[in-house]
């Protein structure tokens, strides 16, 4: 191959890692340099063979994979083009045609090569790959086909109007139908660019507005919630992922007997080097108790959704959701799929009058004892009782056995202890009480609450 | 994974090991310069499709794009990360490859709590102990003709420091790997169950193929092992250790590729049989459960189907063997009432 068919090769590989980057395929130099070489050893003949080892260099995971093979099929995609298509049979067209216009020629010669490779060119004169918006598709659209030069077929249309001699007008309709179809031809060309550099780009950009919406409002939107449901999963993951497994620290001052004399045993029995006894962090085991009544009924979803996602995740957990009574979830959570758990469990105990006197009676009456040294419990909900005995004894109770209470409310903090919230005074016996109403704050909580908050 | 042909003749091959070199001190090429894999069967390199055959021989049926993986990762010295649910064959891959190079296979198994000393090497404490005290009884000896501390000293320093040398090194999986002269294949299994703090001990291994042993220096392996690390997922591995590593992520396998790993692994199936099982595995996957049965369920299935004499599925005895397929009782009693359901689902199964 020569060295300026190479450029072009590798201008083509640039271009598609940067495709791949658009739809969260990450690369990092090493693994562009790595793709090159993969190349190099394979070349380009193979269709097959090049998508699959440039998929095992770059991918890096059964998601990227995905997003790899979506890639590729897109870019690499040969588009069909109706303008030859359609212009198939008519082979006969010299210079005089064409009226001197390289374009109308290939139109009327049928030349789907040299449309797609005029295209191609057109293209990268108005670098198209640039494309960042939807609306910026029907511009692009027209910057391409004046860069190929479709003033001259226009133009070469009027003129054989004019001169109205009958092989002309036949001449005319088919330019005529050959330019219609190459707009189309264009116009999915660009679509086919903002796929591949820029739709993933609005997703993004959906998502990190969805993380930082207020899902105590209104109701989420079923589209909202489908993307927020991919969000939180992948959230709960990360997090259970980073505080799930047994860790160990080390505590300085205290001796390991056994591995100091092992270790002393290459310096004849002298203990050199001290060995310190470490500690086990243990796993975190959570019990969460869910508001889903109707003061909360906005945002019981969101919290609901959560509520199943870290189920999913943390291995021990267990889940209660209350309104008026509370009940245990655990089966639901583990059993059905995501939308019909939550329905179900709304459908059980959700949308009542609120009594978190009653509903921590139910809790402390059945499940008080499940309660030792290492439990967090989570509250999720509002505090706002209707004026009921909130039982502060009971959630003393919980507080004396669990290790820490911690409460997240989906109201702002300014509301708090105004009307029937009782918030205030239950936050004398929690460890945290933060207000979380948005995706992105749930998450930074529990992050930080994992991580520092927690008394040992 | 049952033991097929390349389990047996990658155990047949066993753990040879070479007497240690002076590699350590005399290096013969640096990090970067390693001396490629020329001894490999070069029969087999030649293509993708020619390791898909080679593998076909040693009882390994692989998808174009495991055989694609495995020929990047042996042309750009890359380790190769094999993803995928439990029992689609990742390791069986590592044990097939070593049978097709003919190469010894180290396997390390990883844990959590699992550390350097188990995984690259540790002192013989014992030998060491022994050898101070044979120094102890000879050193007056050697220092007798000495009138002087510090002519005592003097020679004490001109005397070989023998006490954290290479004869006391006891190599674990990962230096035994570096020291396979003629190159092995190196397992390393299920990855993501190690701590986060072992990844980092791999890095250097992973990507220049050497192991710094703080009391003596680097050790770089003659030539590069092949290397597979396997994971099921249970956490995200760092991106540094992705990084330096070719992805493979094996899939569940199509309907036809799984009935040629069928009727390889179990030669006396008949192909209507093996069809059958195979759309019912395939239509159990599309099921919710907990575990759907992955290739080597399906592989035991049809074992046990053979040893009933079965020529043809029928209700009672699927019912029967279904604990083979699914490891979970509430997968069975969900599956259990829907068996002929299952077994009719065939045109549409075969076609997904």
């Amino acid at each position: 191959m020569t060295t300026a068919a190479d450029g072009a090769m590798q201008r083509t590989l640039e271009n598609f890692l940067r495709a791949l980057k658009a739809v969260e395929v990450q690369i990092t130099p090493a693994e562009a340099i790595d793709a090159h070489r993969a190349v190099a050893e394979i070349g380009y003949a193979d269709r097959e063979l090049l998508r699959d080892s440039l998929c095992a260099t770059l991918a890096k995971s059964a998601v990227e994979v995905e997003h790899f093979d979506h890639c590729f099929d897109n870019f690499f995609a040969r588009q069909e083009f109706s303008a030859s298509e359609t212009l198939e049979s008519a082979g006969d067209a010299d210079d005089d045609d064409s009226g001197g216009s390289p374009l109308a020629a290939m139109i009327l010669s049928g030349d789907a090569t040299g449309l797609a490779h005029a295209m191609e060119v057109a293209a990268a004169k108005v670098e198209a790959t640039n494309i960042r918006a939807a609306t910026q598709r029907r511009p692009f659209t027209r910057r391409i086909l004046d860069a190929m030069g479709i003033d001259a077929v226009e133009k070469r249309i009027a003129d054989l109007h004019r001169r109205g001699g009958e092989r002309d007008g036949d001449l005319a309709d088919r330019l005529a139908k050959g330019r219609k179809a190459l707009m189309d031809d264009a116009s999915r060309f660009v679509d086919r660019q903002y796929d591949l550099y820029a739709k993933e780009n609005g997703r993004r950009t959906r998502e990190d507005l969805l993380a930082d919406k207020n899902m105590t409002g209104e109701r989420i939107d079923p589209d909202d919630f489908q993307m927020m449901k991919s969000l939180v999963r992948r959230m709960a993951k990360r997090l259970a992922a980073k505080y799930s497994r047994q860790q160990k620290r080390s505590r300085k001052g205290v001796l390991d007997v056994r591995r100091t004399l092992r270790k002393s045993m290459g310096y004849g029995g002298i203990p050199f080097e001290m060995v310190w006894k470490t500690e086990t962090i243990e796993k975190p085991k959570l019990v969460v108790l869910c508001d889903v009544s109707k003061s909360v009924a906005a945002a019981a979803h969101f919290l609901l959704l959560f509520l199943y996602s870290l189920n999913e995740v943390v291995e021990s957990m267990h889940a209660y959701a209350f309104s008026g009574r509370c009940v245990p979830v655990d089966d639901i959570l583990d059993e059905s799929n995501v939308e019909v758990a939550i329905k179900s469990v709304l459908d059980r105990i959700g949308y009542q009058q609120t009594d978190y006197g009653r509903s921590l009676e139910d809790f402390c009456l059945e499940h008080l004892s499940d309660l030792d040294r290492r439990t967090t419990v989570f509250i999720l909900g509002d505090a706002r009782s209707n004026h009921a005995d909130p039982r502060l004894d009971l959630i003393r109770a919980i507080q004396k056995r669990s290790r820490a209470i911690i409460w997240l409310n989906p109201e702002p903090e300014s509301f708090w202890g105004s009307g029937d919230s009782v918030m205030k005074v239950y936050a004398r016996f929690t460890a945290v009480t933060k207000q979380c109403g948005t995706l992105g704050q749930l998450e930074r909580i529990i992050e930080d609450v994992l991580r520092t908050y927690l008394p040992r | 994974m049952p033991a097929g042909p390349a389990l047996a003749k990658a155990a047949r091959l066993g753990f040879t090991h070479t007497e240690f070199s002076k590699r350590a001190r005399a290096n013969p090429c640096g990090p970067g310069e390693l001396v490629p894999l020329s001894h490999l069967n070069p029969k087999h390199l030649e293509s993708v499709d020619a390791i898909v055959a080679g593998l076909g021989e040693v009882g390994y049926i692989a998808s174009r794009r495991i055989a694609t993986a495995l020929f990047m990762a042996i042309k750009l010295q890359k380790p190769i990360l094999v993803e995928g649910f439990a029992g689609v064959g990742k390791t069986e891959l590592a044990l097939a490859t070593a049978a097709l190079f003919d190469l010894p296979l180290i396997r390390m198994q990883c844990y959590e709590g699992l550390d350097e000393s188990k995984a690259l090497y540790e002192w013989k404490y014992g030998k060491q102990l022994l050898y101070t005290q044979i120094l102890k009884d000879r050193m007056s000896e050697a220092l007798a003709g000495e009138g002087s501390l510090d002519a005592a000293m003097n020679k004490l320093h001109g005397m070989g420091d023998m006490f954290f040398s290479e004869p006391f090194l006891e190599p674990r999986p990962l230096l035994k790997a570096m020291r396979e002269d003629n190159g092995c294949v190196l397992l390393i299994d299920e990855i993501d169950k190690s701590d986060e703090a072992f990844e980092a001990y791999l890095l250097e291994v992973l990507s220049a193929f050497q192991i710094t042993i703080p009391e003596i220096g680097t050790m770089t392996a003659k030539t590069p092992p092949l290397v597979f690390l396997t994971s099921n997922n249970v956490r995200d591995l760092g991106d540094a250790l992705k990084r330096r590593c070719i992805h493979l992520h094996i899939p569940l396998p199509d309907p036809q590729l799984e009935m040629r790993i069928v009727a390889t692994r179990v030669p006396n199936i008949e192909a209507s049989l093996n069809e059958q099982l195979v759309r019912f595995v395939q239509a159990l996957r599309t099921a919710d459960l907990r575990k759907p049965p992955s290739i080597s369920e399906t592989v035991d299935w049809a074992r046990a189907l053979i040893l009933l004499h079965a020529n043809a599925l029928e209700p009672t005895m699927v019912r029967e063997t279904l604990n083979v397929l699914l490891k979970f009782e509430q997968d069975i009693a969900a599956v259990e009432p829907q068996i002929g359901k299952l077994m009719d689902a065939k045109p549409r199964a075969v076609k997904a």
